[in-house]
C-alpha cells in the first residue's frame, strides 16, 4: 500500500442552506491517477473544488466534515489558502491561459513565491523544464514570446498544465481538462498525464468513461452528491459493486 | 398552378415592410452624414478664414502668446496668439486626467472585484448621480467653494488652473470610473480563478493579470476622459479666470480654448477678425478632438492584438 496523501471524511457542501454534497468519504494515494466520473450535477467538480479550496470564492459556500493533507485538515482556519494552492495545483475545464506570453505564464506562479529572488537563467530553466513535462516544449520553444491565446486549444491546455507544474505542486487537479479538446489533443493530455504521474498525485475530473478507465488507477463514482463508489479501476469497470454504478458504466442513464 | 407563380412573383407584405425600413433608416443616415459635414465644414471654412482672409501667419497664432485680436502689434499684424490658451487647455486636461485616474482604478477596483455587492447598488447610484449634474452646477460649486478655498490657502485670486483642475476632476471622474469598471468587467472570471488556484493573493492577480489585461480598456477611459475634460467649457469658463494670458502657474488666472470661445463669443461681430480668431480656436478643438478618437481607435486595436 502506499501511503495516503489526501483523506477526506464526510466532506459535506452547501450553497446557502442547499446541501449540495451529501457525506463524501475518499482518500487518494500518492502518485496514482484517480478519475471522478458521473454524470452533470452528480457534485464531482464541486468535490474537487474542495480540494483547492477554490471554492471559497463563491460567497455562499461553506463545507463541512475534514479534509486532511499530511494529515493537517486543510480547512483549520489557520491554514495559509496560497501555499495550499501552490501545493496543489489545477487544471479547468476551459484552457485558460493569460494573454501574455507563453514563457510569462509559465513563469508566472514561480515569480509570485518573490522571496526567493529567481535569475533569468534558473527561470528559463524552470520554464523549459515544465513545458518539456508536459510534452508541449517541441510546439512552443521557437514562439515562446508570442501570445499563450495564439496556440490551439490543445496546446493552451498543455501550457496550462505546464503552468501548474512550475509551481512544483505535489497534487494536480484536473477539471475536465479535455471536455473542450478535439480527440487527437484528447489524446497528447492523456499521455502527459501519464507520463508525469511518478511525481505527482492526479485527480481528474472526467465525463469520459474510456478515458477514466484508460488513465486511472483509482475510479471514483458520484451520484447526486453522494459517493456510491470508490476503489481501483479495473474493479469498478468490471465489477461493481452497486447497481447504480454499473447502470451508469453500461449507459443507462447519465 | 399560377396562383402560386403569381404569389411569388409579385412582393409581398413583409418585402414590402422591408424595403420602408430601409429607406427610413437610410434616410436618417443621409441626413446625420449631411448633418456632420455641415459642422465640419463650417468651423473648417469659417476657422481657416483667419489665415485666408485676415492673412494671420499659421505659425504666429499658434505660437504667439498675445491675445487681443481688437488690435495690431508694432509691426501692423493683429495680435491673435493662441498658445496661452492651448497651453492652458492641455494643462487642465492631463492634470484633471492624472488626478482623476488613480480614483477612477481604485473605485473601479473595488465595485468589481473586491466588493461587487456594494459596487452594483450604492458606488453606481453615486457615478450615475455624477454624470447626471449639468456642468453649469459643478462650475457653480468650484466658484462658491474651490475659487475662495484656493485664495484662503494661496493667496491670490483662487482662480487658475489648479481650481480648473480640481472641478475637471471631479467632472472626469465618473467617466474613467464607469468605462474602467467596462473594461475590468471584461476580463474573464476564469483569469481570477486561474491566477488564485496557482497560490496568487488577490492584490497580486488584481495587480498582475487583472489590470494586465484590462490596460488597453483603461487607457480608452483615460482618454475618453481627457476628451471630456477638454471640451468642457462652462465649468471651467467660471473658476479659470478668464485672462488670455500665458500661465506663469497654477495659481494665475488663465483661460482654455473653450472658455475663451463662451467668453468671446457674444462680444464680436460675424466675419470680423475677432470673430474668425474664435473660429480658429474651434477649428483646434475639433482637431484635438479628432485626435482624441484616434487615439482611442489605436489604443481599442492594439488591446485586440493581445487576444
Amino acid at each position: 500500500m502506499t501511503d495516503k496523501v489526501i483523506t477526506s471524511e464526510n466532506v459535506r457542501l452547501y450553497y446557502g442552506e442547499k446541501e449540495a454534497l451529501h457525506g463524501v468519504n475518499l482518500d487518494f494515494k500518492k502518485n496514482e491517477i484517480t478519475a471522478l466520473i458521473g454524470p452533470s450535477g452528480s457534485g464531482k467538480s464541486t468535490y474537487l473544488r474542495c480540494l483547492n479550496r477554490i471554492n471559497d470564492l463563491i460567497p455562499e459556500v461553506t463545507v463541512t466534515g475534514s479534509i486532511k493533507m499530511d494529515k493537517q485538515d486543510i480547512y483549520a482556519p489557520n491554514v495559509d489558502i496560497t501555499e495550499l494552492r501552490k501545493r496543489v495545483g489545477m487544471v479547468f475545464q476551459q484552457p485558460n491561459p493569460f494573454p501574455f506570453s507563453v514563457y510569462e505564464n509559465v513563469a508566472y506562479g514561480v515569480k509570485l513565491a518573490g522571496r526567493s529572488k529567481v535569475s533569468k537563467a534558473e527561470m528559463d530553466k524552470i520554464v523549459e523544464d515544465s513545458l518539456k513535462k508536459a510534452a508541449v516544449w517541441d510546439e512552443v520553444k521557437d514562439n515562446l514570446n508570442d501570445s499563450a491565446l495564439s496556440f490551439s486549444g490543445g496546446q493552451q491546455q498543455r501550457i496550462c498544465i505546464a503552468r501548474v507544474l512550475a509551481v512544483k505542486p505535489e497534487i494536480i487537479l484536473l477539471d475536465e481538462p479535455t471536455s473542450a479538446l478535439d480527440p487527437i489533443s484528447s489524446y497528447a493530455i492523456e499521455n502527459t498525464l501519464l507520463s508525469i504521474k511518478k511525481d505527482y498525485t492526479i485527480i481528474i475530473v472526467t465525463h469520459n468513461m474510456q478515458q477514466a478507465s484508460r488513465i486511472s488507477d483509482q475510479t471514483a463514482f458520484l451520484l447526486d452528491g453522494k459517493l456510491v463508489e470508490a476503489g481501483p479501476t479495473k474493479e469498478i469497470f468490471i465489477n461493481p459493486k452497486e447497481k447504480e454504478t454499473n447502470d451508469y458504466l453500461n449507459g443507462k442513464f447519465g | 398552378m399560377d396562383q402560386i407563380k403569381a404569389k411569388l412573383m409579385k412582393p409581398s407584405k413583409e418585402t414590402k415592410q422591408e424595403t420602408v425600413g430601409k429607406i427610413i433608416s437610410y434616410t436618417c443616415i443621409v441626413a446625420i452624414m449631411l448633418l456632420v459635414l455641415l459642422v465640419l465644414y463650417f468651423i473648417i471654412s469659417f476657422g481657416m478664414s483667419t489665415f485666408t482672409k485676415n492673412n494671420v501667419n499659421l505659425w504666429s497664432f499658434l505660437s504667439g502668446t498675445n491675445w487681443s485680436p481688437g488690435q495690431v502689434d508694432a509691426h501692423g499684424n493683429p495680435e491673435v496668439g493662441a498658445l496661452p490658451m492651448i497651453v492652458t487647455s492641455f494643462a487642465v486636461t492631463i492634470l484633471s486626467a492624472l488626478v482623476a485616474t488613480p480614483f477612477a482604478i481604485a473605485v473601479s477596483l473595488f465595485m468589481t472585484i473586491i466588493a461587487p455587492k456594494h459596487g452594483k447598488g450604492f458606488l453606481q447610484a453615486i457615478i450615475e448621480l455624477l454624470v447626471g449634474i449639468p456642468s453649469v452646477v459643478y462650475g457653480y460649486i468650484g466658484l462658491t467653494l474651490v475659487v475662495p478655498f484656493i485664495r484662503h490657502l494661496y493667496g491670490g485670486t483662487g482662480f487658475g488652473i489648479l481650481s480648473g483642475t480640481i472641478v475637471l476632476f471631479v467632472m472626469v471622474l465618473p467617466t474613467i470610473t464607469s468605462l474602467t469598471v467596462d473594461s475590468l468587467k471584461a476580463v474573464p472570471r476564469y483569469y481570477l480563478e486561474a491566477s488564485l488556484a496557482l497560490g496568487a493573493t488577490r492584490w497580486q492577480t488584481i495587480y498582475k493579470v487583472i489590470l494586465r489585461a484590462a490596460t488597453p480598456g483603461i487607457l480608452t477611459a483615460i482618454i475618453f476622459g481627457m476628451a471630456r475634460a477638454f471640451g468642457e467649457a462652462l465649468a471651467v469658463q467660471m473658476v479659470i479666470g478668464n485672462a488670455t494670458l500665458m500661465p506663469k502657474s497654477l495659481l494665475t488666472p488663465a483661460a482654455t480654448l473653450t472658455s475663451q470661445l463662451t467668453t468671446g463669443i457674444g462680444n464680436t461681430v460675424m466675419g470680423s477678425l475677432p470673430n474668425n480668431a474664435l473660429w480658429s480656436l474651434a477649428l483646434i478643438l475639433l482637431l484635438m478632438s479628432l485626435v482624441f478618437n484616434i487615439a482611442v481607435k489605436f489604443v481599442g486595436s492594439k488591446g485586440d492584438l493581445n487576444k
